[in-house]
């Protein structure tokens, strides 16, 4: 651009959508726009979410805060508070606002974003206009409650959907008698069931909340002061005294600006996938007033998402794309668990009008658990083998495993059974014990690995003002490790940040870098014939020149894995391990294990192992797991001598590759064995060993069912039976502990290795990075791998040769220096005299 | 030690722009008998080239033997990641890792032998 002055960007709202995408835009290009917001609230941007605890007395008004005055200070915005935006003239630019005292400014701009949020609802009553008739949507209506409920007595608070409840538990807690009017036959009919929404009935008015269910309102009187007194319901005399009537009878997109500069509207201001406006390629809509293919979303992450889109756009990179979100609901009412997601409402669906012919579609199921005494309620509904809806009440710790199951669109049909028990029964060590997220105590640990306790991460949410899993992980690091605290965290940010939490994206991107996914790299890689690092990030439009920790040695290995033999392995984009070819400890001196064959070994080999950890003063010397000797504590300058000496393969125990095949004696030496399982090992490490995979790949052969080589918890465990061989697959000893499941059984040797380096081929061409056979079995389903592998013989042999092809000739990095591109200056300080 | 050696380098050859590996790194011992720990030097992003302690300021990992991307790189213990030509880390994690002065010429790369013999000079600028 030629011209010294920077470009207008000039926002009209100043709500949490379109502050975040400032946010993000300042994120990718600080200095691109003079930027100017209009807000008409006299406050800067704070958590509107938050509004419920702070009438409830939960939380101060300075606490929900998200960005004070001195963030746009700093990054030079012109701030007008108390200015509502009243006319946009298109053909010259230009916005015109004014504040309550009459005063007039504008500003001109090449690019607008319309922020304008929505406006509450008011019913068209007689006596609307009375004093104490409120909506309750921003600041001046919470503190209004506040205060009335600090003077009067009696409440009713017209709506009983999510906003109307928090507001009734409010002003309940506040002392108020509170009576909820309610059209609907059910509470939170946009959100739950009939039956769930009975129960949360129930316990409201255990709590001291009254109820007219199904119920009209026909006019608000007022008494001889003006003020409202009573609420007259229709057909009948029923009154009910009221000092101060709330109306939550829902909210409507704030379009009334954007229909007078003529932007094409429907419910909201229609915006394409790039959350620019239909009518004018200058301006731009997100949050509540948008209308994204034919949905308004009011949750706070789907805008968020939408943020992150515009802000990409207007930083001029120009690949993100909009493309709708699934949202979750959660209550904000200390005390009581509710979540939905989806198509809850399952075989009910008829029973509301709005909701499509999902009672008449013969692949919808439902599970129902229902114990009305403990007060549970839970619902799942299914679809094709996928979760498409869930309604849960009492019991809602799995309702974040639940929504991931959701929005990843999980084959659930081999965990069906134990869906409705949560994740925790599905063996993963990780979550039990922690039977709610919400009954731990603050001083709870959750993340075991960071050692991060319950209270630590509230308090980040809640200071920092966190929404999204990620931001957790940044600024706590609980969950940042070994992952297998992530559903705990997920919930107690449910928990913390309120209702409208939800992780939206259906895919995640692979890093900071880039918004495309794992699958998408690969998919490009393989379509595009993409050979190089530097063409993957230029086809994919890479924001950075070359990548991060995170993203570079997933694409090295995606495009090894794609084009063997044509690639060129990038030892830069390697980790440490990878690069140094051994395991860096915490002191920064590394770990050696050479390979023995099926963790067998000779004299000779020990021998000069023994001399070697003479030689080199090695501290440690420990037995592993695998059935191999480690050596510890080894300085990087040795590391070339030491492989010299001991002169055995690389066991390849730092790397992303085939570790070890575990074995037992098997009939050679052992009275029950029935196969000979060592030798068996052996041929089936002699012919995996180099093999490198998106993650490690460790084996085991057994030579009886008795299985002492643990082949249940191995990626292929292999037990040998009287008739031949059981190939179990996709088992797992680590975080998530998880029981190989049976694949095959097969006659020969032969075969063993074909269906074995087969189903390892597969894993190595469609797995993501750092993903499990466990996991990767669960994301594509055991039926695929079936398919592929057992059904047709020919992708099967395809497979195999393949694999082959991959590994013949591969170096040994440890002696093949040069082949394997090892650096050997990196052994070798540079030193100064 | 002398303030005053800290304002006039004295530059010493540590190799060539050759010697590093791109997005790669080489370490350096200090000098016979000087306290402190060796020094990172690393080629980045375009062939700059910085020099840091090769140590991290979380639990002392070896930043020489991190993953280097633009100006940064990635500690290998725990991933914290540094800013090479400040020293500072990336937030939300907090502190800074010591750097050097750095000069290069005709490809050859210098360090400053008075930075190298002062392990505390870092507390006394700074």
């Amino acid at each position: 651009m030629q011209n010294l002055e920077k470009p207008k960007l000039v926002m009209i709202g100043n709500g949490m959508a379109g502050v975040r995408c400032l946010e993000e835009l300042f994120k990718l290009s600080p200095d691109l726009y003079d930027v100017t917001v209009f807000g008409a609230e006299p406050h800067p941007n704070y958590n509107r979410i938050a509004l419920s605890p702070v009438l409830a007395g939960e939380q101060s008004l300075d606490e929900i805060i998200l960005n004070p005055l001195s963030w746009y200070e700093e990054h030079r915005i012109s701030l007008h508070l108390g200015f509502e935006a009243t006319r946009v003239d298109r053909s010259e630019r230009v916005v015109y606002a004014k504040n309550q005292q009459g005063q007039e400014v504008q500003a001109r701009y090449d690019r607008l974003i319309v922020a304008t949020g929505s406006m509450p609802f008011m019913l068209p009553l007689e006596g609307v206009n009375l004093q104490g008739v409120l909506a309750y949507r921003d600041i001046a209506d919470t503190l209004a409650m506040i205060e009335a409920a600090k003077h009067y007595q009696n409440a009713v608070v017209i709506g009983g959907g999510l906003l109307g409840l928090e507001a009734a538990n409010g002003l309940m807690k506040r002392g108020m008698k509170v009576t909820v009017i309610h059209v609907a036959p059910w509470l939170m009919e946009r959100q739950l069931d009939p039956v769930a929404g009975a129960l949360l009935e129930k316990s409201l008015v255990q709590r001291g909340l009254q109820f007219k269910i199904g119920a009209h309102t026909d006019k608000l009187i007022g008494n001889e002061k003006g003020r409202v007194c009573q609420v007259a319901l229709k057909g009948g005399d029923e009154m009910i005294d009221a000092d101060l009537v709330v109306m939550a009878v829902g909210i409507r997109p704030n379009t009334a600006l954007a229909q007078s500069m003529r932007l094409h509207c429907d419910r909201g201001i229609v915006v394409s996938d790039t959350m620019q406006s239909v009518t004018d390629p200058k301006i731009y809509a997100l949050g509540e007033c948008a209308s994204h293919r034919g949905v308004v979303y009011g949750l706070v992450a789907p805008l968020f998402e939408q943020g992150k889109v515009l802000a990409n756009h207007l930083a001029q990179m120009g690949i993100a794309r909009y493309t709708g979100s699934i949202t979750s609901t959660k209550l904000k009412v200390t005390g009581i668990d509710l979540f939905s997601a989806g198509e809850f409402m399952g075989l009910s669906a008829s029973a509301i009008s709005n909701a499509h012919d999902l009672a008449q579609d013969q692949e919808v199921e439902e599970i129902v658990l229902s114990d009305p005494h403990e007060g549970v309620y839970k619902k799942l509904v299914i679809k094709n083998d996928r979760l498409i809806g869930a309604c849960l009440f009492g019991d809602t710790v799995d309702g974040s495993w639940y929504f991931k199951l959701l929005r990843e669109g999980t084959h659930v049909a081999e965990i069906r059974d134990k869906l409705m028990f949560g994740e925790s029964n599905l063996g993963d060590v990780g979550h039990e014990g922690h039977s709610k997220a919400q009954s731990m105590r603050d001083e709870d640990e959750v993340c075991g690995c960071n050692g991060v306790n319950k209270g630590a991460i509230c308090k980040a949410i809640k200071e920092k003002g966190l929404f999204t899993l990620e931001e957790v992980r940044k600024h706590t690091k609980a969950s940042a490790s070994c992952g297998s605290c992530t559903g705990l965290v997920e919930q107690i940010l449910m928990f913390t940040s309120g209702g409208d939490y939800s992780s939206t994206p259906k895919k995640k991107a692979i890093c900071g870098c880039t918004d495309v996914s794992h699958q998408e790299v690969r998919d490009a890689i393989k379509a595009q014939r993409l050979i190089a690092m530097g063409s993957v990030f230029e086809t994919l439009a890479w924001r950075t020149p070359n990548g991060c920790q995170t993203c570079r040695p997933a694409i090295n290995y995606y495009l090894l894995s794609t084009w063997p033999k044509l690639a060129q392995d990038d030892p830069q984009s390697r980790y440490i391990n990878e690069r140094s070819h051994a395991n860096i400890q915490k002191d920064g001196t590394y770990s050696v294990i050479p390979r023995m064959w099926a963790g067998e070994t000779n004299s000779g080999e020990l021998r000069r192992i023994a001399d070697v950890v003479d030689k080199y003063k090695i501290p440690t010397v420990k037995v592993t797991g695998g059935q191999r000797i480690d050596l510890l504590g080894v300085k990087k300058e040795d590391l070339v001598n030491v492989w010299k000496d001991i002169g055995m393969p690389s066991g390849h125990a730092y790397a992303k590759a085939l570790r070890t095949v575990k074995t037992c004696v098997g009939s050679e030496w052992c009275r029950f064995g029935t196969q000979d399982s060592t030798q068996m090992g052996k041929d089936l490490e002699r012919a995996l060993w180099r093999m490198y995979a998106p993650h490690k790949v460790k084996l085991a052969v057994s030579g009886c069912p008795r299985n002492c080589a643990e082949a249940g918890i191995k990626d292929v465990g292999i037990i040998g039976v009287d008739s031949g061989w059981e190939i179990y697959i996709a088992g797992n000893g680590g975080i998530k502990t998880e029981v190989a499941q049976f694949f095959v059984k097969l006659k020969t040797a032969q075969e063993v290795l074909e269906y074995s380096g087969a189903f390892l081929q597969l894993y190595r061409e469609e797995g993501w990075y750092l993903e499990r056979t466990c996991h990767y079995v669960s994301r594509v389903g055991m039926e695929f791998v079936r398919e592929k592998i057992l059904n047709e013989p020919q992708t099967r042999q395809a497979l195999w040769e393949r694999l082959k092809f991959s590994l013949d000739g591969e170096p040994d990095p440890w002696f093949e220096f040069e082949k394997a591109k090892v650096d050997l200056r990196q052994f070798t300080p540079v030193e100064i005299q | 030690m002398n303030q005053k050696n800290l304002l006039n380098p004295d530059w010493v050859s540590i190799g060539h722009l050759q010697d590093i590996a791109p997005l790669g790194c080489r370490r350096v011992k200090r000098p016979q008998g000087v306290k402190g720990g060796e020094v990172a030097v690393f080629r980045a992003e375009g062939d700059r080239i910085y020099a840091v302690l090769d140590a991290c300021p979380h639990k002392g990992g070896p930043l020489s033997q991190g993953l280097v991307f633009g100006a940064r790189v990635a500690c290998p213990l725990h991933n914290w990641t540094f800013d090479l030509s400040s020293g500072q880390v990336q937030s939300p994690d907090q502190g800074c890792v010591q750097t050097f002065s750095v000069k290069v010429e005709n490809e050859e790369i210098f360090l400053d032998r008075n930075e190298l013999m002062n392990p505390d000079a870092f507390l006394q600028v700074h």
